[in-house]
């Protein structure tokens, strides 16, 4: 564990410290299942703006904790801070944050106008006043021309950018994503992959972008943070050094597939770790284990198989 | 053909129960669904309630109804609400809590208040359902009106079509029963397209059950 926490370290860059817009500090979750979803998470978000790719495998409690970063659910342990926010009246950083989901979530009862005026009529804001508002966003995301289409009468790309639009539209500084364009094909994908750049780039959002592609998350954020699998811990935070905008060459490039190697391996040792754990109770801290062990107590004969690659976490 | 002419009052007064009785139930139906689904602790106490007053046969109720209710109108339109007004409530009830749950987050992200998340999500989201319970409620409170006209008898001016039916048949007058019938049965199915027209009116532009495949 230790080893890890140096590394996290080390990545963190050096004058974030100042005035964070985001600090997580030893946030853990449990469902009353019994399962330990997320463990020990510490992570600072600078007030600079930031494309920050939570990537993980499956069911690694990325999506829990952009779930707990948002205040949809509180954490079991540890605390969210906004040191630089003003609350409301329940203590939730609200009008700051956008959220994506994975699928679009769009009222289909709604036409593309009024799923964006939703956000702002929430807070009583009459449409006549906000009527260029909504239609700026919607010219950000090339929508202008479906204001009045409902949104079954959109392809699945088109819906997804009017989920980003309505985001968008309270003008929020962080933006999360919560695998927003997993169900698209692949060439929808790429082209919302730069378009979503560009959107960033413009309005100085904080994106935290949660995805299991090693791809995207290169191609996109400027700082990747690894996590391993259950119970979600943060076992690299890396840097992508390469500046925006960033064009379809950038996948080609040499320094690309270096990235994404680099990437690649954090995540397989996180996989690996994550079976050697379960593999030999005694190197691990019992805390976690006690824990893990009553969540998964049948399965605990199994996979003491791999108990001979279990030596060192890493290299 | 003369017997439709001498039935024609007759529908009129069923129709008219029927009619009551569909509104209260639309209503009735909606307003109840609401409350039951405002608090899980209300739906786990009342619902039952209505299921009791759902699977308990309308004409064993009826003769009760009838001694306590101050006029027959009243007792017919009991009768009959009580028989249509069930599928509105489960419908709604469904309806009510089957909300998308992303969109119930978002609502909560962006700190909508109870009413606002029940006018601008549960209610919409919940109007297929709703319709479907009409479309069965429509022909519930037509048979409910019927039925309880069987119970209730009504002598005079004031009779509906199934007391002329019963009147008809002790007169061994069939073409006129049958004439009776058909006034039912057509009425019923008239119900239920209008219905259906108003449900696919109000869903076209996005509900799947009102679009057609070439649209």
């Amino acid at each position: 564990m230790s080893v890890h926490s140096r590394e996290v370290r080390a990545a963190t860059p050096a004058g974030a410290s100042a005035r964070p817009l985001i600090t997580i500090s030893g946030v853990g979750k449990s469902f009353a299942s019994g399962t330990t979803a997320l463990e020990g998470i510490d992570l600072t978000i600078p007030a600079v703006p930031q494309f920050l790719a939570l990537l993980g495998p499956s069911g690694c409690g990325k999506s829990t904790l952009l779930r707990i970063i948002s205040g949809l659910e509180p954490p079991s342990s540890g605390n969210i801070e906004w040191p630089t926010t003003v609350h409301d009246v329940r203590g939730r950083p609200l009008p700051e944050l956008g959220f994506v989901f994975q699928d679009a979530t769009l009222m289909p009862w709604a036409s593309v106008f009024d799923n964006l005026y939703l956000p702002l009529r929430i807070k009583g804001r009459s449409r006549r006043a906000v009527r260029d508002q909504v239609m700026e966003a919607l010219r950000q995301v090339g929508l202008a021309d479906f204001a009045d289409a409902y949104p079954r009468q959109l392809s699945g790309g088109m819906r997804m950018r009017a989920s980003v639009a309505r985001a968008l539209v309270t003008r929020p500084r962080v933006l999360l994503m919560d695998e927003p364009f997993a169900a698209l094909d692949e060439i929808t994908r790429l082209k919302l992959d730069r378009d979503l750049l560009d959107l960033w780039q413009a309005n100085a959002l904080t994106v935290l972008f949660v995805t299991h592609s090693v791809f995207e998350s290169v191609f996109l954020a400027d700082r990747i943070v690894v996590m391993s699998a259950r119970p979600g811990r943060i076992i690299a935070d890396i840097r992508i050094d390469e500046p925006y905008p960033r064009s379809d060459g950038f996948r080609m490039s040499s320094s690309y597939n270096a990235y994404c190697r680099d990437v690649s391996a954090a995540l397989a040792r996180s996989i690996e770790e994550a079976s050697c754990r379960s593999a030999s109770p005694n190197v691990s801290p019992p805390s976690w284990w006690a824990r893990f062990s009553s969540a998964f107590g049948k399965s605990r004969s199994k996979p003491r198989k791999f108990q001979a690659t279990s030596s060192p976490p890493h290299p | 053909m003369a017997d439709f002419g001498s039935l024609w009052p007759s529908l009129l007064i069923t129709l008219k129960i029927t009619l009551l009785a569909f509104a209260g139930a639309a209503l009735g139906g909606l307003a109840l669904g609401m409350l039951l689904t405002s608090s899980r602790w209300l739906e786990r106490s009342l619902f039952p309630y209505a299921v009791v007053l759902q699977v308990t046969p309308v004409v064993a109720i009826a003769p009760l109804i009838i001694i306590w209710a101050k006029n027959t109108t009243l007792a017919l339109f009991i009768c009959a609400w009580l028989v249509a007004f069930f599928p509105v409530v489960s419908n709604t009830v469904t309806g009510l809590n089957s909300t998308d749950t992303h969109l119930r987050d978002l609502f909560r992200l962006y700190g909508a208040s109870k009413s606002q998340s029940m006018f601008w999500l549960r209610l919409p989201s919940a109007l297929p359902y709703y319709l479907a319970g009409l479309r069965i409620s429509g022909g519930l409170a037509l048979i409910g009106a019927v039925v309880a006209e069987f119970v209730a008898g009504t002598g005079g001016t004031q009779s509906g079509l199934a007391y002329r039916i019963l009147e008809s048949a002790y007169r061994l007058r069939i073409p006129r029963v049958f004439a009776a019938l058909v006034l039912i049965s057509l009425t019923g199915i008239v119900i239920y397209l209008v219905l259906s027209a108003v449900s696919r009116m109000l869903l076209r532009h996005w509900h799947d059950s009102a679009i057609r495949a070439d649209g």
